[in-house]
């Protein structure tokens, strides 16, 4: 790898004159330039994806760990002691910051998106709702459970794992598609790139061969290869991940009730991580037809 | 006698003498031979197409080989050259054994030797002057500082007007002369010639052959590939050439009469 980077330093500060050696190759070169452009471009799409979702994960993590619900269902008599002995309970609670039972009012909003305003919900068993923030340390919530099981029987506590759980799992899920797909993006562009470079080395099978006969090293008939692939994977990435940012940026920005969408795209720092595609892509490049040229270049004498 | 004179006279010689022994010295250290072939045979797919074949090139020599077409000519040339690996045998260049060589060395060794190719081989969308100038370039050294190198050896060709002018546009005679001057733009030490007046008249080989000639006499081992029998007399009355006949699969030294 030492040798690789020395290699990729060399090719970078350029050799005009071994570039010439080999004759220029038209229509390919812009189909190589639009291919890597084409997946910077998607890439941009993926990292997107990927830290969104990672945005996603730890927004519902905080948010939703951070709240807990307890639910009293009593029979009508017994619901407004139980509350009290639930709210006294949580009072007493290390780890709880605040306990406030839910009014009338509150709860018939939050019933309203399912049954409509004018909810006669005086005269409906609809359990109280006791909204639980928690502090930093967090409260066990086993503990609270006996607590409240033995203090008012018809409360029940929902720490919101039920939901975390499978939500959290989901975005990280995502999360990990997004970057997977980052992966098979770089080793596309490499697949693709090694096809190209194949051809262009089979079409240029007289030169190289001459260029062997006149005493030629195998890493100067590789380099006028590898520059140029290199060159035309770096600057395509760097026009598909312009594009793919402008794309990104002018994405219609969601309303709060988007949720999800509302995140993506890069936020703060993130804008330059973009910036690492086209770099990436020309490692890539030059790995490949590196490669390439090399296993050509051990089949002729 | 003045004294001064007489240790001139026998200093001198002296030195004269040490110089020579040096020289000599030098000369067995570098191994003797600049290609040496033991027991070498090739096959193709198809069967055997040179077999047995031993020869030592000492240096400042000059061979011709004939034969007839598709004797092996061109292949005893590519096993030479490193073209071809014997298929049993041992061919040594330059005093090492070809087998054990890398790719890097060869290459290396290859920019001692000049092969002028039947077929001239040159990269079509470069000038003449640039193919004349590539082992220069392939080598990693700075071809624009041996640019004036590069213009004598051209006006020695007789190409210097063809300098910028594609090889596709080039005559037959031309091409062969461009191809001699690639051949001998990194002053090697062997010159590998095979055919190198296959395509052109008879004044141009002539001129071709002259030129190979004037290298020999400049110290450069040569063989050149050829059935052309009156090239061989014409080269014979100028130099002191042997020829190698290969027949049979065999190569052997012809007789002094042609």
């Amino acid at each position: 790898m030492k040798l690789d980077v020395s290699e990729l330093i060399a090719l970078l500060k350029g050799d005009s004159q071994a570039d010439k050696v080999v004759p220029p190759s038209g229509y390919t070169a812009t189909l190589t330039l639009f291919t890597s452009a084409a997946m910077a471009f998607l890439a941009v799409f993926a990292l997107a994806l990927s830290l969104a979702t990672g945005r996603l994960a730890d927004r519902w993590a905080s948010e939703l760990a951070r709240s807990s619900t307890v639910r009293i269902s009593a029979p009508a008599g017994q619901m407004d002691a139980q509350t009290r002995a639930a709210l006294e309970v949580l009072r007493t609670t290390t780890g709880v910051a605040s306990a406030k039972a839910l009014s009338q009012e509150e709860q018939r909003k939050l019933l309203e998106p399912w049954f409509g305003p004018d909810l006669p919900i005086e005269n409906l068993p609809v359990p109280q709702l006791i909204e639980v923030i928690e502090d930093s340390s967090g409260y066990d919530s086993d503990g609270l459970r006996l607590r409240l099981s033995a203090e008012a029987p018809g409360a029940v506590l929902d720490d919101h794992t039920r939901w975390r759980k499978p939500l959290i799992k989901a975005a990280d899920r995502l999360r990990f598609l997004g970057l997977l797909s980052i992966l098979l993006i770089a080793l596309a562009t490499g697949a693709m790139i090694t096809l190209a470079a194949n051809a262009a080395l089979s079409a240029n099978a007289q030169v190289i061969s001459v260029l062997r006969l006149v005493g030629a090293h195998d890493a100067y008939i590789a380099r006028a290869f590898v520059r140029r692939f290199t060159l035309r994977a770096l600057s395509g990435a760097l026009i598909g991940v312009v594009a793919g940012m402008v794309a990104v940026a002018f994405l219609p920005s969601a309303s709060e009730a988007g949720g999800f969408l509302t995140g993506l795209g890069f936020q703060g720092w993130h804008w330059v991580l973009p910036f690492v595609i086209p770099p990436l892509a020309a490692l890539v490049a030059f790995w490949a037809t590196r490669t390439a040229a090399l296993r050509r270049l051990k089949e002729l004498t | 006698m003045d004294w001064r004179r007489s240790i001139f006279l026998i200093v001198v010689p002296i030195e004269t003498f040490s110089i020579l022994m040096h020289n000599c010295l030098q000369f067995v250290k570098k191994g003797q031979y600049v290609i040496e072939l033991q027991n070498v045979a090739y096959n193709y797919g198809g069967g055997a197409l040179l077999s047995d074949i031993s020869l030592k090139l000492a240096p400042g020599s000059f061979h011709f080989l004939t034969g007839p077409s598709g004797a092996g000519k061109s292949t005893f040339l590519k096993l030479c050259y490193m073209e071809l690996a014997a298929t049993s045998g041992r061919v040594q260049v330059f005093g090492k054994d070809v087998a054990a060589m890398g790719r890097d060395e060869i290459a290396r060794n290859r920019q001692r030797i000049g092969v002028v190719h039947q077929d001239c081989r040159f990269l079509d969308h470069l000038s003449i002057a640039a193919n004349v100038a590539l082992p220069i370039r392939v080598s990693g050294r700075d071809a624009s500082a041996e640019e004036a190198n590069l213009k004598d050896l051209l006006s020695w060709v007789g190409l210097e007007d063809r300098a910028d002018a594609l090889p596709a546009e080039l005559s037959g005679g031309e091409r062969q002369r461009a191809a001699l001057a690639r051949a001998v733009i990194m002053s090697p030490d062997v010159v590998l010639a095979d055919e190198p007046t296959g395509n052109v008249d008879w004044e141009m080989s002539k001129r071709l052959i002259s030129l190979l000639v004037e290298l020999n006499k400049m110290g450069k081992t040569i063989m050149i590939a050829t059935h052309d029998l009156n090239l061989i007399r014409t080269a014979k009355s100028q130099v002191n050439a042997r020829v190698l006949r290969i027949s049979n699969r065999q190569l052997q030294l012809a007789g002094a009469d042609l």
